[in-house]
């Protein structure tokens, strides 16, 4: 690990201007994949700004729109299992838990996990080239060893894929990060949250190098009867998702009358395909049309060797989590057993 | 690399091989098994490094020193986490509980230990201390009910020599009894 100076500023306004004061400085909360990244030389902060002590960011409220505001230094472990998370959010609940282990969710906060790294094998080892580690330098992914890597919305410079579990949900209930910069606050919504690698992987999110975030706000309750998060992985528990499939249904009587529908492990962030979800509207829950959202959703989708097994299993997921959603019976993260 | 030397717990002197402008070592207070300490500890040093090398806690293990594997797990304010993933800087206040102080002041051991022996719910025994840090503090959660739940629950505690099926058989054999009081 590198030598790095640290600050624990007492309030938000504090804390922008330690964010500033360094170009090589971060954020510190709860450091589970910071710290991971800083031993693996991957970060190497000049000062670590610890945020985790900053006053009113651990509380999750309602909002005036009748949603819910989660902190950004909440645990992973304090959202999933908040009653009003469970009972408004299910979904949201569910993808929390189906992540990582006790230890890690008890650490790790709602604000890191949004901005966790991906863990792209490449990525991860400073000892080779990585455009997203050091711009220009190259992929060795794209023709490398790519079983975990993104199949949609790839670019020539990066197939990595964003890791988070939570942030899959988020984007499928259609929540907003609200940030705070030096000129204020503002909100973004989680689909334009992170980004796409295009020509600038390193750049895995539209948050500022000078804003910090305050919160995820969750809208009025919706989807709480039909929906699953389905994660399909290489192991049954503590491992990233291979492909992940949040999907939310509001049914009117025996037709759909609207659907969410993320994915996650396929892209680097989570995928969502608004026309798709709209080919649900008025239509009864049948396979058919779930396994024409599907192709819809994977249009375009691109294999680069050992990843493209992902295509199919993406796809039969769709199916599978529009099935459990309609049928309301999420997935178990308990049970792994897939019905 | 030069800097490497282990921290003294000696005053606050910058240490001069150091870059410049780098903090020597910050004043934090940790109440470790019982016990509030006044230390003296550098940024980056892990509260797992702090525990084994600068006060002599051998019993929190270092396995992957990456929160794969839980060999380090501590109870912190009684939350099970990773402590190779924890600056022990940013957890100045706070208390430790380590597998030395889960035992009673008369040295009568943690159900959950009591347990572990009982069910032989280890063979190396390298990852037990984690696995029963971890494992207390699931029973605090309140979670876990059932065998598969526990096993889920347990995901983040690794066991080379496979020692899983006894290690669920004492987790739950505990639940039961405190479920029984």
């Amino acid at each position: 690990m590198n030598r790095f100076s640290y600050a624990r500023p007492g309030s938000v306004a504090d804390a922008l201007r330690e964010v500033s004061s360094s170009p090589a400085a971060k954020i510190i909360a709860g450091g589970t994949n910071l710290v991971d990244l800083m031993k693996y030389n991957v970060e190497r902060p000049t000062h670590l700004v610890d945020v985790s002590r900053l006053p009113g960011l651990k509380a999750i409220e309602e909002t005036q729109e009748g949603g819910l505001r989660i902190g950004a230094l909440v645990s992973n472990t304090s959202a999933a299992y908040d009653e009003r998370v469970k009972e408004r959010y299910p979904l949201l609940s569910s993808a929390i838990l189906a992540g990582a282990t006790a230890q890690l969710r008890n650490a790790a906060t709602t604000g890191g996990n949004l901005l966790q790294r991906t863990r792209c094998y490449y990525f991860y080892d400073a000892a080779v080239p990585c455009n997203k580690r050091e711009p220009g330098t190259g992929c060795p992914a794209k023709d490398g060893v790519n079983r975990i890597h993104a199949i949609l919305g790839t670019s020539e410079k990066c197939i990595a894929t964003h890791p988070s579990d939570m942030a899959v949900a988020l984007a499928a209930l259609e929540a907003v990060v609200r940030v705070a910069g030096p000129n204020g606050e503002r909100s973004i919504p989680m689909a334009e949250f992170h980004r796409l690698p295009g020509d600038t992987p390193e750049k895995d999110t539209n948050l500022g190098a000078d804003e910090i975030i305050l919160a995820v706000e969750l809208p009025e309750a919706r989807f709480t009867k039909n929906y699953t998060y389905l994660k399909l992985r290489d192991r049954l528990s503590y491992a990233f998702a291979l492909v992940s499939v949040a999907a939310a249904l509001e049914m009117d009587g025996d037709k759909v009358a609207e659907a969410r529908i993320a994915l996650g492990g396929v892209a680097h962030k989570p995928w969502r395909v608004p026309e798709a979800e709209k080919m649900l509207r008025g239509k009864a829950p049948d396979r058919e049309v779930f396994e024409a959202v599907a192709e819809r959703i994977l249009q375009g989708a691109q294999g680069y060797g050992e990843n493209d097994f992902k295509i199919e299993l993406a796809r039969r997921s769709v199916i599978r989590a529009l099935s459990q959603a309609a049928a309301g019976t999420p997935q178990s993260q308990t049970d792994k057993r897939i019905q | 690399m030069a800097d490497l030397e282990l921290p003294t717990r000696q005053g606050h002197a910058p240490d001069a091989s150091l870059p410049r402008g780098l903090p020597g070592e910050i004043p934090i207070t940790l109440t470790i098994n019982g016990e509030r300490r006044e230390l003296h500890v550098r940024p980056w040093t892990t509260l797992l490094d702090l525990l084994r090398e600068d006060i002599s806690l051998y019993g929190t293990k270092k396995g992957c020193d990456h929160g794969q594997c839980g060999a380090c797990t501590v109870l912190l304010d009684g939350e099970r986490i990773n402590s190779c993933l924890a600056l022990a800087v940013t957890k100045d206040g706070c208390e430790v509980t380590t597998i030395e102080g889960l035992a009673a002041k008369d040295g009568a051991l943690h159900p959950m230990q009591e347990a572990f022996i009982e069910h032989d719910a280890f063979q190396c025994g390298y990852c037990t201390p984690g696995q029963i840090c971890s494992a207390v503090g699931l029973l605090k959660e309140g979670h876990a009910r059932t065998r598969e739940e526990i096993r889920e629950m347990m995901s983040g505690n690794l066991c080379r020599c496979g020692a899983y099926t006894n290690i669920v058989d004492a987790i739950e054999d505990v639940l039961a009894k405190e479920a029984a009081k």
